[in-house]
């Protein structure tokens, strides 16, 4: 049984705000993903196929048109209250926009001891050396948990939403493009936590992200989105194959590693 | 005649909180028109705010202490300079768009601010939204941001960059939720504005990729200051300054062959 699954889900949405002009777009057309237990999953795919739609879907904040998602083998329409409570704690999502995700009155404080407080039920005392712990393993400090979100830099708030994804303990994470605003070096270090995190609880990931140079370095098997359906799948091999026009299409437009060269330089076997 | 050179002299901006460190430092920076400099530096180094600060759009509780910027030479007040001879693209690509207008809306009344007679209005948008790889252009102009992904409302911000014909452009961190080929066609297409039209970019970016395919020179930032600024290609092949060699290496590793699992 897969910890998350999303069943053959498809999804419109209706435009065009004009009289008479409304028109159906399908985002997703019959995408079905699984995600196990401490699995790092890559989710590739151009700007526009609907990564983020799905993300959302998967997390439960939109509900599909048709098909279904299933959390621990149970359909989220169908969860008790309980079993919706232990959904919203073990599954969590770092939102590809930082902004839009916190409110831009809360200090980072109240942002990372909702979750404490809500699902983790941690009391007043215990929240703070918690907080102050979140932050450290993001790379911040314990004194921005003073600071309001517009007093941060794109990739400080960035790691404020990671922070407060993992303070729940969460089984897993979808990271919606979440270290997309880091320099490479954090990238890596976050990465990193993400990993040691899987390998001591079994933290599982959905990793959405454009850069094919990360799925390989982090995940283990990758989809591959076009126009609202998935047309690969595959484990992950280092170098990074693709097979699908999508999937190669990708992977051609990499950039250079050095200036001058027009293309990413070929690589040893192995 | 159109600005040939653009200089941010002596940059300072400090945020409310009494005896902190300044967020920038006594920055200078200079670009030349069909130039592209690359700022980079760690996360917080202060790239943002260099930019906020030469164009004087800095957040609530921050403040510019010193600073000129300079067009060929002579001061200028920022206000004047924003949109008509510097460009902007902002890191946070929702935040910079009003949730209640369309793609259309936020077009014209760019193309309004700017002063461009309205027959042109129509040609204008639709070259600069093909040149920042949005096809469908009518669909798109029909959507609110809600209504958008977030590759698609970067790219539309780039397209209301292009529209403002400026000579020079601040882009912060143009291309980072953009899928690869989208990337790519965008950095062609700045390639091409600085060949073609003489352009200026200011590139703040983290991908040291975005680096190699475009930039002419590099400025690294840390904690406020630069800490060294060179051509492309030393800086690339013998970074001087710890912050630069890791910055390459951490780059270098995404491309070896032992990559760690
Ligand atoms: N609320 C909405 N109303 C109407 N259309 C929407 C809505 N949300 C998304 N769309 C459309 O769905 C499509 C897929 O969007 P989605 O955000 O899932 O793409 P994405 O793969 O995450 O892209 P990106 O890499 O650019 O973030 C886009 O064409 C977008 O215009
Ligand atoms: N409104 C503000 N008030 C106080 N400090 C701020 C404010 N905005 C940003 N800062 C601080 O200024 C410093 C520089 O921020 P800036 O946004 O320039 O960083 P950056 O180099 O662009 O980083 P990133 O790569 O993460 O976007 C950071 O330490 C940030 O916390
Ligand atoms: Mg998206
Ligand atoms: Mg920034």
């Amino acid at each position: 049984m897969s910890l998350l699954a999303a069943d053959a889900v498809s999804r419109a949405y209706e435009t065009g705000m004009g009289w008479g002009e409304r028109q159906k777009t399908r985002v997703l057309d019959a995408v079905s993903v699984s995600i196990e237990a401490g699995e790092t999953v890559g989710l590739l795919g151009r700007s526009g196929c609907g990564k983020s739609t799905l993300a959302r879907l998967l997390v439960g904040l939109e509900r599909p048109d048709a098909g279904c998602v299933r959390f621990e083998g149970r359909p989220l329409d169908e969860l008790s209250k309980a079993e919706r409570l232990a959904f919203r704690r073990s599954v969590q999502m770092v939102f590809q926009d930082s902004l839009g995700a916190v409110d831009p009155r809360s200090t980072v404080r109240a942002i990372l001891a909702e979750p404490l407080r809500h699902l983790l039920k941690l009391s007043k005392s215990e929240r703070e050396p918690a907080i102050a712990d979140l932050l450290r393993r993001v790379g911040l400090e314990p004194r921005d948990a003073d600071k309001l979100p517009g007093q941060m830099s794109g990739g400080q708030l960035q790691r404020v939403c990671i922070a407060r994804a993992l303070a729940p303990q969460p089984k897993l994470i979808v990271l919606d493009e979440a270290v997309s605003n880091l320099d490479l070096h954090l990238q890596i270090q976050m990465l990193d936590l993400f990993e040691h995190l899987r390998r001591e609880t079994g933290l599982a990931y959905l990793f959405v992200t454009h850069d094919l140079r990360l799925v390989e370095r982090f995940a283990s098997r990758v989809l591959v989105m076009d126009e609202g359906r998935v047309c690969e799948e595959a484990a992950v091999s280092r170098p990074l194959a693709l097979a699908s026009p999508a999937g190669r299409a990708l992977g051609a437009a990499v950039l250079p590693a050095m200036p001058g060269a027009t293309r990413r330089p070929a690589r040893a076997a192995g | 005649m159109t600005a040939r050179r653009l200089d941010i002299a002596n940059l300072t901006v400090r945020a409310r909180g009494g005896a902190r460190a300044p967020l920038v430092a006594g920055i200078d920076l200079s670009l030349s028109s069909g130039e592209v400099l690359a700022l980079v530096g760690a996360s917080g180094s202060g790239k943002s705010m260099t930019c906020a600060g030469a164009l004087d759009v800095l957040p609530p509780g921050t403040w510019r202490e010193t600073g000129t910027l300079l067009v060929d030479g002579e001061p200028c007040q920022p206000k004047t300079v924003r949109g008509r001879k510097v460009a902007t693209i902002l890191q946070a690509p929702r935040s910079a768009f009003n949730p209640v207008l369309t793609m259309r809306r936020h077009a014209e009344e760019t193309l309004k601010a700017l002063g461009f007679p309205k027959p042109r209005w129509d040609a204008i948008i639709a070259s600069a939204m093909a040149d920042a790889g949005l096809g469908e252009p009518d669909r798109i102009l029909a959507l609110h941001p809600f209504e958008m992904s977030g590759g698609m409302l970067q790219r539309m911000m780039i397209a209301l960059a292009l529209m403002s014909e400026a000579p020079f452009l601040f882009a912060d961190e143009p291309t980072t939720d953009l899928d690869l080929i989208v990337q790519s066609e965008i950095l062609d297409c700045l390639d091409r504005l600085r060949k073609e039209r003489g352009l200026g970019i200011l590139l703040v970016t983290h991908d040291m990729g975005v680096v190699a395919r475009l930039a002419d020179r590099v400025a690294v930032m840390e904690a406020g200051r630069i800490v060294e600024t060179g051509g492309i290609d030393r800086m690339f092949h013998e970074p001087a300054h710890p912050v630069t060699r890791r910055l390459v290496d951490a780059h270098l590793s995404l491309y070896a062959p032992d990559v760690a699992p």
